[in-house]
C-alpha cells in the first residue's frame, strides 16, 4: 500500500503545487512515491521512498493521451493505494481521463484530507467556496485526489534520497490524438501590475460597467492601480491585463482592497500574498474574507464613494 | 456538423445558502436557478459553429424537472432541440455517475462535436468533459478559449497558467470544455422564445439509461468553511466604516 505523488514538470522546472501535493500525500499515513514525467531532477531530494522517471521521446511536450498512456501503465506496475496530483490546469486536462480509464472517480481541488473514524476524508469547496463538504473515499483503490493550490505547505514535502526507479512506458503510435503548438504569450502587457503598491481591485459586485469609475475614483485617490476578477475583463468592461488569478496576474501589493470580489480560488490565487487585504462585500459569508485583514460589509455603492471621500480628506 | 452541448442548471450566483440541521446539502426550495456560466458560452460557440458551417445543436442537461427552464432559455437562443435526463438528487451522484449518464445519452447522437462548461458553479469539480471524452474514446481538449473548424479537424486555444496559451489541433469527434469570457453571450429574442415552444425536448429518466452507476464517493457533510484569518470588521453605517478603514490604511498599513 503506497500513495503515488504525480508531478508537474516544465523544461525541467517543477510546479510548486506538486510538492504542495506530496505535503497533501503525506496525510494519508501510507509510504510515498513521486512519479516524474521526464528526469527525476528536483524530486530526488525530497522525502519520499521512490521516484518513478518517467521517460518516453513522445512525452517530450504534453499530451492528454500520451500522458494518460503512460501513468496508466505506471500505475499498474506501481499498484498504489492513492494517486495524488497537484489541481494544475495541466492536472485538469487529462489526470479525469486517467482515472476514468481505471473506472475510478477523481475526487479534484481537494482543500484537506484527514483520517476520521477509519475513513479518510477529502474535503472539497462547493459554490466557489462558499460552501465545504467532506466526501468519505471509499475502500477500493487506487482512489484518484488532485489537491489544490495553496491548500498545504510545499516545504511540508521534506527531504531525503529517495531512490530513482526509471521507468519506460510503451506508446504505440497513434495513441496521441491532438497536435499541439508552442505555448505563447498574448502581445506583451502594458501593464505591469507586479510593480504597484497599491491595487483597487472590482468584481461583479460592480454590476455595470459604468460603475467602474466609482472604483478608479478610489484608485486615483489612492494613488494606485485598478485590477479585476476575470468576469469583468471577460465582459470586456477592463483589459485583460489588468486581471488577477490563476490565468491572469499574480500580484503582491502593500494593500489589495477587493470591492466586490467573492474570493474564488481562482482569483485568490493571484493576492493572496499581498501584504493587506481589505475586502469590500455585502456578503459576509464571501470567501474573500478568508484572507482579507480588513473586511467592510456593505454595499459597495455606498462605501466605495465614502472611502474615496475619506481618503481624499487624510490627504489633506 | 452535429454539436452536442452539456448544460447544467445550477443556483444563481448570488444565492444565500442555507443546509438545514442534520443535513448534507443545501435547502433548494427558495433558491432561484440559472444556466451554468461557461455552458452558456459553450452553447454560444456551438450556435456560432453551426451558423457558420451548418448543422445542429442540440442540448442535453442531466437534473431535476426544474431544469426545463434552462432547456428551453437555450432553444430560445437558438439551440435545435434537446435531452433532458431528469432525475432528482443528481449531486450526490458523483463525478464519473453523473458523466455517465450523459455518455450514455449521447452515444447515440453520434456527435461531430461535443462541448461542455469547464466547470460547474454549485459541485465544481472541473471534469465531467474529460470523463465524458473517455467513457466515449474521443480525443479532449479543455479551458477553451477559441475554436476554429479545419475540415475534419478542429484548431483551438487553450488557456494555461499565468497568462499562457497554447493551440492544439484535434480530430474530430471530439470534446471541448469551454472558458468562460471565449464570445459574447447573446439574449434570446421573443421571435426565439415563441420558436421554443416547437421544439423538441425528449425526456429520458436515469433508468432508460442504465440507471444513475453507484458512487464511489460519498458527501458526509456540507457546511459553512471556517475562517483560516481574524478580519477585522470595520462596523458602522457607510460614512463611519469608511473613515474608519481610510484611518486604518494611513496609520496601520502606511499607504496614505
Ligand atoms: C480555470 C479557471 C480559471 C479562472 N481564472 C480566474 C482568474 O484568473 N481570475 C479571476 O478573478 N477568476 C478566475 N476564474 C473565475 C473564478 O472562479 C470566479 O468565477 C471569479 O473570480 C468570480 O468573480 P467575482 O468575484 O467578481 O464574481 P462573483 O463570484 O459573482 O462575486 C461577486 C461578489 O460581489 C458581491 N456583491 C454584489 N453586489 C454587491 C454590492 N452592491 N456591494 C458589495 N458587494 C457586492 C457579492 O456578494 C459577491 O461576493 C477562473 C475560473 C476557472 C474555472
Ligand atoms: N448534470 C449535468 N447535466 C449537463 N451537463 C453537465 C452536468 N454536470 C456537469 N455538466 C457539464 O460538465 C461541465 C463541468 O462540470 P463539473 O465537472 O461538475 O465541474 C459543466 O460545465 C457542464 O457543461
Amino acid at each position: 500500500m503506497s500513495v503515488l505523488v504525480v508531478l508537474e514538470q516544465t523544461n525541467g522546472q517543477f510546479h510548486r503545487m506538486g510538492w504542495e501535493a506530496v505535503a497533501a500525500a503525506k496525510e494519508l499515513g501510507l509510504p510515498v512515491s513521486i512519479a516524474a514525467i521526464g528526469p527525476a531532477g528536483e524530486a530526488a531530494g525530497k522525502g519520499v521512498e521512490k521516484v518513478y522517471a518517467i521517460e518516453h521521446a513522445d512525452l517530450a511536450s504534453y499530451s492528454a493521451d500520451g500522458y494518460t498512456e503512460a501513468l496508466a501503465q505506471l500505475i499498474r506496475s506501481v499498484n498504489p493505494r492513492f494517486v495524488v496530483f497537484p489541481h494544475t490546469y495541466q492536472v485538469r486536462d487529462y489526470a479525469p481521463k486517467l482515472a476514468t480509464r481505471f473506472g475510478r472517480v477523481l475526487v479534484s481541488d481537494v482543500v484537506k484530507l484527514k483520517a476520521e473514524g477509519g475513513k479518510t476524508i477529502a474535503v472539497r469547496q462547493l459554490f466557489q467556496g462558499k460552501l465545504n463538504a467532506d466526501y468519505a473515499l471509499g475502500a477500493e483503490g487506487p482512489g484518484f485526489l488532485s489537491i489544490q493550490a495553496g491548500a498545504y505547505r510545499a516545504d511540508a514535502a521534506g527531504t531525503g534520497s529517495p531512490e530513482v526507479v526509471p521507468f519506460a512506458p510503451q506508446i504505440a503510435p497513434g495513441t496521441i490524438r491532438v497536435k499541439a503548438e508552442a505555448p505563447f504569450r498574448e502581445s506583451s502587457r502594458a501593464v505591469d501590475l507586479t510593480a504597484a503598491d497599491i491595487i483597487v481591485s472590482v468584481g461583479r459586485g460592480i454590476k455595470e460597467q459604468e460603475n467602474i469609475a466609482l472604483v478608479e475614483e478610489l484608485a486615483a485617490a489612492l494613488g494606485g492601480e485598478i485590477a479585476a476578477s476575470r468576469p469583468i475583463c471577460d465582459a470586456g468592461w477592463l483589459p485583460m491585463e489588468r486581471q488577477v488569478g490563476s490565468s491572469g496576474q499574480t500580484v503582491s501589493p502593500k494593500v489589495y482592497i477587493a470591492v466586490g470580489i467573492s474570493g474564488a480560488i481562482q482569483h485568490q490565487v493571484g493576492m493572496k500574498g499581498s501584504k493587506t487585504i481589505v475586502a469590500i462585500n455585502k456578503d459576509p459569508d464571501a470567501p474573500i474574507f478568508e484572507v482579507a485583514d480588513y473586511g467592510i460589509v456593505g454595499d459597495l455603492f455606498e462605501v466605495v464613494p465614502a472611502l474615496t471621500e475619506a481618503v481624499k480628506k487624510l490627504k489633506g | 456538423m452535429k454539436i452536442v452541448v452539456a448544460l447544467k442548471q445550477v443556483p444563481s450566483r448570488d444565492s444565500a445558502l442555507h443546509v438545514p440541521p442534520g443535513e448534507s446539502w443545501i435547502d433548494e426550495s427558495d433558491l432561484t436557478f440559472e444556466v451554468n456560466e461557461p455552458d452558456a458560452y459553450a452553447l454560444e460557440a456551438a450556435l456560432q459553429l453551426k451558423e457558420e458551417h451548418g448543422g445542429e445543436v442540440v442540448v442535453v442537461t442531466a437534473g431535476s424537472e426544474g431544469a426545463s427552464a434552462s432547456i428551453r432559455e437555450a432553444l430560445a437562443k437558438g439551440a435545435d432541440r434537446a435531452v433532458h435526463i431528469e432525475e432528482e438528487g443528481l449531486h450526490t451522484a458523483d463525478t464519473l455517475a453523473v458523466a455517465t449518464l450523459l455518455a450514455n445519452a449521447i452515444r447515440s447522437e453520434s456527435p461531430d462535436l461535443i462541448l461542455t462548461g469547464l466547470q460547474s458553479d454549485d459541485l465544481g469539480s472541473g471534469q465531467t468533459g474529460v470523463v465524458l471524452a473517455e467513457l466515449l474514446g474521443l480525443p479532449s481538449a479543455t479551458i477553451i478559449m477559441a475554436v476554429e473548424l479545419q475540415g475534419a479537424a478542429i484548431r483551438v486555444k487553450r488557456e494555461l497558467e499565468d497568462g499562457w496559451f497554447q493551440h492544439v489541433t484535434l480530430p474530430l469527434p471530439a470534446v471541448l470544455t469551454i472558458q468562460s469570457g471565449i464570445n459574447k453571450l447573446r439574449y434570446a429574442t421573443l421571435m426565439g422564445i415563441k420558436k421554443a415552444k416547437t421544439k423538441e425536448v425528449r425526456s429520458l429518466t436515469a433508468a432508460d439509461l442504465g440507471g444513475v452507476p453507484a458512487s464511489q464517493v460519498a458527501c458526509e457533510a456540507v457546511y459553512l468553511p471556517g475562517r483560516a484569518k481574524q478580519t477585522q470588521l470595520l462596523d458602522g453605517d457607510a460614512e463611519t466604516a469608511a473613515a474608519a478603514l481610510a484611518d486604518k490604511l494611513k496609520f496601520e498599513v502606511r499607504v496614505i
